[in-house]
């Protein structure tokens, strides 16, 4: 039975999420059987997750969507009071209405996606439809975690980069619960710690992988920075730091120009020689020798910088190295002052900072590997210090988060880690110049009507010129993105999306087309007034957000909203690339992309969304999919996939595998007609082995930069320093200061950035906790990933939702008897912002001032086909009510957000906890109107007795 | 244990129909040695076809116990080991012997079936009922160590279980056996209802006996040996699943415990004290008794219903240990 | 005799829930199933799984232990479910020491699952019979598998390669090695059940740093501290007096 004749094994890449694990799905009669790990992969190496294992039950949901939807007219937004259409009609209406935004104003138009994988796709459509208003959810996931790493060294964690725990000793995990790299990570923490190694986790709550930490460090959510500096405080203090890889791999002996009269404070001090242009760091810096006591050209031969001190140039320019001044920012950051504020004992501090130092001093690595670095100098061996880091959205989804996660970046690279064995390693594309080079327009001329945007949607300033602004400082994006108001705002800021649009500020628009994100529920904050937002109408009973589309497979919360509601496929039903363009699945060895190919046909009516995008491309003629004739380009996806350039000519692809007529090329190279064949012969993963020289030290590694040029990687083949000091933020600090020819901010904002951009990191309260009462608000309010549920799309799963049918917000039993709650209580619990009820349990697992609970379970009523009496919308809530999209500021309110890089501030909610009243109803509150079935949708089953191609049995 | 009315309707039912079965005997065994008036063979096959009844309804209530009783014939294989395939092969034997002892009366057919030595003549209806007793006693203890047996369950786990099994089965047919005597006419009222107050007063004494025992039972399980983790704060955050599971339903009466002590004090009250009163009441009453003992026996039975879901709920099952969380 | 088991390694599952639901997957579909799901988009879903992870917190703030802690069957060499069943549709194979139920006989009169101590026997509502871990019969022996392949679901699945699977009776076997190496324990041993299945306890790794360990004498900052030297012509002593 187990082997039916009609069994197939066809292999594919999961997407139950964005971990991107390899997988075989086992079909029996076209019927989807059993889906497991493909052990040939080199993601997950034949392991699996709670999610991936139950794919079958996401395929043959009731919440999926079957056929393109209508809005009935007369009826309400979220009713979901649908009537089906044909594809055609769908086409032609949101065509009709696209190419008249086009020809129009092309920023009428709004492209927001969420948690997909394709914004190589997305990206490409928005930029060539023209309009600025585009951005995929980093803005509202972990910005902080791109923009504060890859401004400081280059790359990141999260899919830019990781620890190396093979050869890692010792692991710190900072504010992690599941992360993206979900079974990676898991595999190699457990093989970390089979071998030894020992685990820290640092993290106001003791779940998942911090369950099996060594040792839990509970902190005070918000309060990173403090530590970080802290333990930077320690590390310098102690001389714990490496001190020859800062000096040839980061700018801690450049020397600052420390003359405050002087109009370039704070900048770097340069040699005279012209520097050449480009988007790179050019070697033009000083160093204060100390052979010959003078200044000396950066990484001169036989030359060896001063890290600490006072120089005084022949100029009379007085200068310090930025260690030092980095040495002086952390002087009154002690561990006993860090303790006050994180909650840790200052001697933990301490011994945590020891540990760190002495590890990576004294167990230093040496692999037999020669390589030669930018500056020509032969190595024999590739040298590490075993201390790794991992961080993700504890760090980042705080309006601090920016610099606690330049503060780690410069921890790790203190300790000598990055790109070394047992440190940091990248993956390609990364490293990357800082910033890197992609540019959005610098103005509103770069937005035309019929035409394609002037420059990148999204990009990387690298001085306050590169902001997108209008002329009198005012943003050109619907989101502020890039405005003096979140300058460095790299992943766009979905998350204010709906609410200015709404109140036409800076501009109304037209379309919303919204692609795989939950905003009217998971991933919008201030949930109850947003979805008023989106039914709210104007005088003239339009709605303010005139026409809004919805492309998901299920029936999320969203779709309720929408104008016109457009059918995807699922992941096992469609053709995906998974783009060097976008956020491949690279490895630490070198580049690695990889595809889903379709294992099972599409149900109902659904069409891939890429199908939708090529179609409308077409219709609309935009020039990436048109022929010169203004012909269609493109059949369909797969052959976009494979024929596709970004230039013509450029031999650069959505994939980088099996490129050239025969396949024999890679990275680079013509088009090949049987591409997707040769995906799916090879697992579909392209994975490209570095030879080893190339394999660590990328920033300053000459082989690999040569490499990375020639493929077209990237353009220079610079060095890539370290940014202790980060001169990038001080040119947005000196414009602030009314200083240099650069653009200046208004007024109203210079003080604003004039203190954020801040060359170094410093601690401060998160934006929200300073705008707050804390003795009415005392309690920081946080969520976790719970490892079997993906955001807000799993509780249609049958088999998942029995693991979480709702959620309870876990108090520590000190906070909780204080405030007079018994475990299972049902409570309230109270921002300045909103409340929600809930029930309370008792938890000896997180930190007291802090109270959490699993994110995204709760559930308006109806939405996902499950019934209204289930579980998720009863007992289930959602923090989202608790937590505001915007903040007040000087001059109206401000998005609740990183002031350096617009990073929605999840995690900086305080809220308080009381007990309900006797007599309340035993049901979360806020409570939503039931919404039906929409037609289509498969019929919800009353017993589920599934038994794959026996309809059970 | 969560106390499921199949097998609570099984065990009571069936305890009274053993026990009536017993007291008939016992009523024509008094009148052949000429302890009692003899009673007529209607008298003997009413009070069969009552006892065949209960036993009857015991069966089809156990029916509902099971998943498959389509399949139920199986359970007859493995006596060598489960007590439960004993006691489903003693019952239809114990009724089968029951049924022919109803019958022989029913028809008066009697013959001599052999002689001892001594001379004395051996009825048939005195073998049959020698042996319908010796099969009641076997089906108690069957019943009984379907649940004495389990060692896990320490509350049951006790020859106490057994004796309780007995006991209150027996004094359940007695008490109705009196009713029946009252409601016949028959001149045996003040016999029986002795019998059973003797019975009803002993069970309570065991009853009591094994309610002190398991108060002071000592959980041979902790979450410390469940998890195989030392250390004297252990507490279950999560059982793995929030909407129930087979676990969560079969082994736990979800039931506050104040409503256990309630039945408690219901089941002491209706299955001992009422009754004891009522019998005793019966024997000095000078007109018809009757229905103050049917009253006996229909309060006695509740009360055993009482009696057996405590007993379910009282027994902590130690898997328990591993479901006690939802979040 | 060979005796199959799983070791569960405490010490790395980090409460995935994967080996969870690959085993309903693996299972619902395969000569085990289907194992039903009650309300399965309704209130209170409930259903039929043959392996269950739970969360426990040992200890108190801060000194908390947060313990994930899967349980199916362990496959008892003295299995009190066995004797108990009146129909022997619970039984163990001599072969492998596996516990099985025989879907085909089993009454589903639940007397197996008041036998067992652990309660990790299930009655699925529909079929109405017993169901439990079957260490995957149908797959372990499966010819038409490849050889890395014949392992349980869920050992394939977990991707902290918690769970070990062999026979516990070969002394030489990777989870034998793991039990003995890594003080392997078996749960509630009060009973005598002698489950086969054992569990891995936590380990802790510490790193002692020694004060005299923490300066070295080329520290860095002996060669960095070069204090910057006040210009010439700053004021000083010699100004102000002459002595
Ligand atoms: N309180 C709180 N809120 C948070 C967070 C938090 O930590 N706490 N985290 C934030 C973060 S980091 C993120 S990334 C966001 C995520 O938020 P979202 O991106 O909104 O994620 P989901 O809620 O899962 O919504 C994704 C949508 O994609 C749909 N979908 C799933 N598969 C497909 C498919 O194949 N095709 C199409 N077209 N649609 C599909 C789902 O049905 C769902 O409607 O949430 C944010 N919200
Ligand atoms: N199973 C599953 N996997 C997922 C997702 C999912 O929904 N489900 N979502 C994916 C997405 S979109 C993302 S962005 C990633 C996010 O991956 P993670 O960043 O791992 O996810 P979060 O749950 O946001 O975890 C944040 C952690 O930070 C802690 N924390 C909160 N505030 C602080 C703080 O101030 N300091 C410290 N030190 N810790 C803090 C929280 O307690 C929590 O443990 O996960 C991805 N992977
Ligand atoms: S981690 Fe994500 S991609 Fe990997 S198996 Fe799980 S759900 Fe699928
Ligand atoms: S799959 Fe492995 S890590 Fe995950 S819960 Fe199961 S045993 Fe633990
Ligand atoms: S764990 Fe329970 S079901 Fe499994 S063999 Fe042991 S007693 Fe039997
Ligand atoms: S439920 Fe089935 S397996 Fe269990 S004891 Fe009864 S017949 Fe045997
Ligand atoms: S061995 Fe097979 S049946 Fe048993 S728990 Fe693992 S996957 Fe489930
Ligand atoms: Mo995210």
């Amino acid at each position: 039975m187990t082997q039916s004749p009609t069994q197939e094994v066809k292999n594919t890449t999961c997407y139950m999420c964005a971990c991107r694990c390899g997988i075989r799905v086992h079909v029996r009669d076209g019927e989807v059987r059993y889906i497991d790990g493909n052990p040939d992969h080199p993601i997950n190496k034949g392991g699996i997750c709670a999610k991936g294992s139950s794919g079958i039950m996401k395929q043959y949901s009731p919440a999926r969507l079957t056929k393109p939807l209508r809005r009935k007219q007369g009826a309400e937004r979220g009713a979901g009071d649908f009537e089906p259409i044909s594809w055609d009609e769908a086409f032609s209406m949101l065509g009709e209405r696209l190419a008249h935004l086009r020809e129009t104003d092309p920023r009428k138009f709004a492209l927001f996606t969420g948690r997909d994988q394709m914004q190589a796709l997305t990206g490409l459509f928005a930029k060539q439809f023209g309009t600025p208003n585009y951005a995929a959810h980093g803005g509202f996931c972990s910005v902080n975690m791109a923009a504060g790493m890859i401004y400081t060294i280059g790359g990141s964690f999260w899919e830019f980069g990781g620890p190396d725990l093979e050869r890692s000793k010792l692991f710190v995990m900072i504010g992690t619960a599941e992360d993206h790299h979900s079974n990676p990570l898991k595999i190699a923490i457990s093989k970390f710690k089979r071998e030894g190694g020992r685990f820290i986790s640092i993290n106001p709550v003791r779940t998942g992988y911090s369950a099996i930490a060594d040792e839990w460090v509970p902190i005070r959510p918000g309060t990173d920075s403090a530590l970080l500096l802290a333990l930077i405080h320690e590390i310098i203090a102690k001389g714990l730091y490496d001190r020859d890889f800062l000096v040839r791999y980061s700018n801690g002996g450049q020397l600052v120009n420390v003359d405050e009269a002087n109009d370039e404070f704070g900048m770097f001090l340069r040699d005279e020689a012209p520097a050449s242009e480009g988007c790179y760091d050019p070697q033009d810096k000083l160093w204060w020798d100390r052979r010959t006591d003078r200044a000396v050209r950066t990484h001169s031969a036989d030359a060896d910088p001063y890290l600490l001190g006072e120089f005084r140039l022949e100029d009379g320019t007085l200068a310090k190295p930025a260690f030092q001044l980095l040495k002086e920012r952390v002087e009154e950051y002690t561990p006993e002052w860090a303790s006050r504020i994180t909650g840790i004992p200052a001697e933990t501090i301490r011994r945590l900072a020891h540990e760190m130092g002495v590890t990576a001093r004294d167990q230093r690595i040496e692999l037999p590997i020669a390589w030669t670095d930018s500056w020509g100098v032969e190595h024999e061996s590739v040298t590490g210090n075993p201390v790794s880091f991992h961080a993700m959205r504890g760090l980042a989804a705080h309006s601090n988060g920016f610099h606690s996660i330049r503060a780690l970046a410069i921890l790790m690279s203190l300790l000598g880690t990055i790109d070394r064995p047992g440190g940091f390693r990248h993956k390609a594309p990364f490293p990357r110049p800082i910033p890197p080079c992609a540019r959005t327009p610098k103005g509103p001329e770069g937005v035309q009507p019929g035409k394609p945007l002037d420059g990148m949607v999204l990009g990387w300033p690298a001085e306050p010129d590169d902001l997108f602004v209008d002329d009198q400082g005012e943003p050109v994006r619907i989101d502020k993105a890039f405005s003096w108001e979140y300058p460095l705002a790299v992943h766009g800021m979905m998350h204010n999306v709906i609410t200015n649009a709404w109140r036409g500020d800076p501009y109304p628009i037209d379309t919303l087309l919204i692609f795989m994100a939950n905003m009217a529920w998971n991933s919008t904050m201030n949930t109850v007034e947003v979805r008023k937002m989106l039914n709210d109408k104007d005088e003239n009973g339009e709605y303010k957000i005139p026409f809004l589309v919805v492309a998901d497979a299920f029936q999320s919360e969203m779709t309720a909203f929408a104008d016109l509601v457009l059918p995807d496929t699922t992941y096992l039903e469609r053709h995906d690339a998974m783009s060097m363009l976008d956020r491949p699945i690279s490895e630490f060895d070198g580049p690695a992309d990889s595809v889903r190919i379709p294992v099972v046909p599409p149900t109902g009516e659904c069409k891939p969304f890429q199908e939708v995008l090529i179609e409308l491309g077409s219709r609309l003629k935009l020039p990436a999919f048109t022929t010169p004739e203004g012909k269609r380009k493109y059949r369909d996806y797969p052959d976009f996939v494979v024929n596709y350039e970004t230039e013509p000519g450029s031999g650069i692809g959505f994939l980088a595998g099996w490129r050239g007529k025969g396949g024999e090329k890679s990275l680079r190279g013509e088009p090949n007609p049987n591409q997707w064949e040769m995906y799916a012969k090879n697992n579909c993963v392209y994975h490209h082995e570095l030879p080893k020289s190339y394999q660590y030290m990328r920033n300053w590694n000459r082989g690999y930069l040569e490499w990375s040029q020639r493929n077209r990687i990237t353009r220079y083949a610079e060095p890539i320093l370290i940014h202790l000091y980060s001169e990038v933020l001080m040119k947005f600090r000196a414009a602030a200061q009314g200083k240099g020819t650069s653009r200046r901010p208004p007024a109203h904002l210079a003080e604003r950035v004039a203190t954020y951009f801040d060359p170094l990191p410093f601690h401060y309260d998160p934006l929200e906790c300073q705008a707050t009462d804390k003795h009415t608000y005392p309690l920081a309010a946080i969520t976790q990933r719970p490892m079997a549920m993906y955001h807000s799309w799993d509780s249609q799963n049958a088999w998942l939702r029995q693991i979480h049918s709702h959620n309870v917000l876990f108090v520590s039993p000190i906070t909780a008897r204080n405030a007079g709650i018994e475990d299972d209580d049902w409570i309230w619990v109270e921002s300045q912002w909103g409340k929600v009820r809930c029930m309370a349990k008792y938890s000896e697992a997180v930190e007291p001032g802090t109270v959490w609970t699993w994110n995204a379970i709760g559930k308006a009523a109806g939405a996902w086909n499950l019934s209204p009496k289930s579980n998720e919308a009863r007992k289930g809530f959602l923090l989202n009510h608790l937590i505001s999209e915007e903040l007040p500021g000087d001059k109206g309110r401000i998005s609740n957000s990183d002031p350096v890089t617009g990073q929605a501030s999840w995690y900086d909610v305080r809220v308080r906890i009381y007990k309900a009243e006797a007599g309340e109803p035993e049901v979360t509150s806020p409570q939503f109107d039931a919404v039906k079935p929409f037609p289509g949708q498969p019929k919800r089953s009353r017993i589920l007795n599934f038994f794959a191609a026996k309809g059970g049995k | 244990m969560h106390p499921a009315f199949s097998v609570i309707f099984l065990t009571t039912l069936i305890g009274a129909g053993q026990g009536l079965f017993i007291a008939l005997f016992l009523v024509e065994s008094l009148g052949l040695l000429g302890m009692a008036p003899m009673q007529n063979g209607t008298f003997f096959a009413l009070g069969i076809l009552a006892s065949l009844i209960l036993l009857g309804l015991g069966l089809f209530a156990s029916f509902f116990h099971l998943g498959r009783p389509e399949r139920a014939w199986r359970t007859a294989t493995k006596w060598r080991t489960s007590w439960l395939s004993r006691e489903v092969i003693v019952l239809p034997a114990f009724m089968g012997v029951v049924f022919l002892y109803g019958l022989a009366h029913w028809l008066n057919f009697n013959p001599t079936l052999f002689t001892l030595p001594g001379d004395r003549a051996v009825l048939a209806t005195v073998a049959l009922g020698a042996a319908g007793t010796l099969l009641a006693v076997a089906l108690y203890v069957s019943t009984a160590m379907i649940y004495a047996a389990v060692k896990f369950l320490q509350e049951w786990h006790s020859p106490l279980t057994v004796v309780n099994y007995t006991v209150l089965g027996a004094a359940s047919g007695f008490t109705l056996a009196t009713a029946y005597a009252a409601w016949s006419g028959a001149q045996l009222v003040p016999v029986l209802a002795s019998i059973a107050i003797v019975l009803t007063l002993l069970g309570l004494g065991t009853r009591i006996a094994s309610l002190i025992r398991n108060a002071r039972i000592k959980p041979k399980s902790t979450l410390q040996t469940a998890i195989g983790i030392k250390h004297p704060r252990i507490v279950q955050k999560s059982q793995g699943f929030m909407g129930g599971s087979f676990n969560t339903r079969e082994f736990f009466h979800h039931k506050s415990d104040g409503f256990v002590r309630a039945v408690k004090w219901i089941f002491l009250i209706a299955a001992f004290a009422i009754p004891t009163v009522l019998l005793a009441v019966s024997l000095l009453m000078t007109v018809d008794p009757t229905s103050v003992l049917i009253a006996a026996a229909l309060i006695q039975y509740l009360g055993l219903i009482a009696e057996r879901w405590f007993f379910f709920a009282q027994a902590n099952h130690p898997q328990n240990l591993y479901y006690q969380s939802v979040s | 005799m060979t005796q199959l088991a799983l070791v569960i390694d405490l010490n790395v599952c980090v409460g995935c829930q994967a080996c969870v639901t690959s085993c309903k997957e693996w299972n619902t579909s395969g000569e085990a199933g289907p194992l039903v799901d009650l309300r399965p988009y309704d209130a209170d879903p409930t259903g039929t799984f043959f392996n269950r992870v739970q969360t426990f917190e040992v200890g108190e703030y801060p000194n908390t232990e947060t313990v994930h802690f899967p349980k199916s069957c362990l496959h008892c060499e003295e299995p009190p479910c066995v004797p108990v069943c009146p129909t022997g549709a619970s039984y163990k194979r001599e072969e492998d020491g596996i516990v099985l139920v025989d879907y085909d006989k089993c009454i589903g009169c639940k007397y197996c699952s008041w036998a067992c101590p652990y309660g990790v026997r299930e009655v699925d509502a529909k079929r109405k019979v017993m169901t439990k871990c079957t260490l995957c019969v149908d797959r372990i022996y499966d010819e038409t598998l490849p050889e890395w392949d014949r392992k349980p679901a869920c050992v394939r699945a977990c991707p902290t390669n918690a769970r070990l699977f062999g026979d516990v009776h070969d002394p030489d076997s990777e989870v034998s090695t793991a039990i003995r190496e890594n003080g392997g324990y078996q749960l509630m041993p009060e009973w005598g059940t002698k489950p086969a299945n054992h569990y891995l306890p936590r380990h802790k790794t510490r790193i002692t740093v020694r004060e005299d360990e923490l300066e070295r004498s080329d520290n860095p900052l002996r060669i960095d501290s070069k204090l910057p030297k006040p210009d010439r012509d700053e004021p000083s002593l010699d100004d102000v007096t002459s002595w």
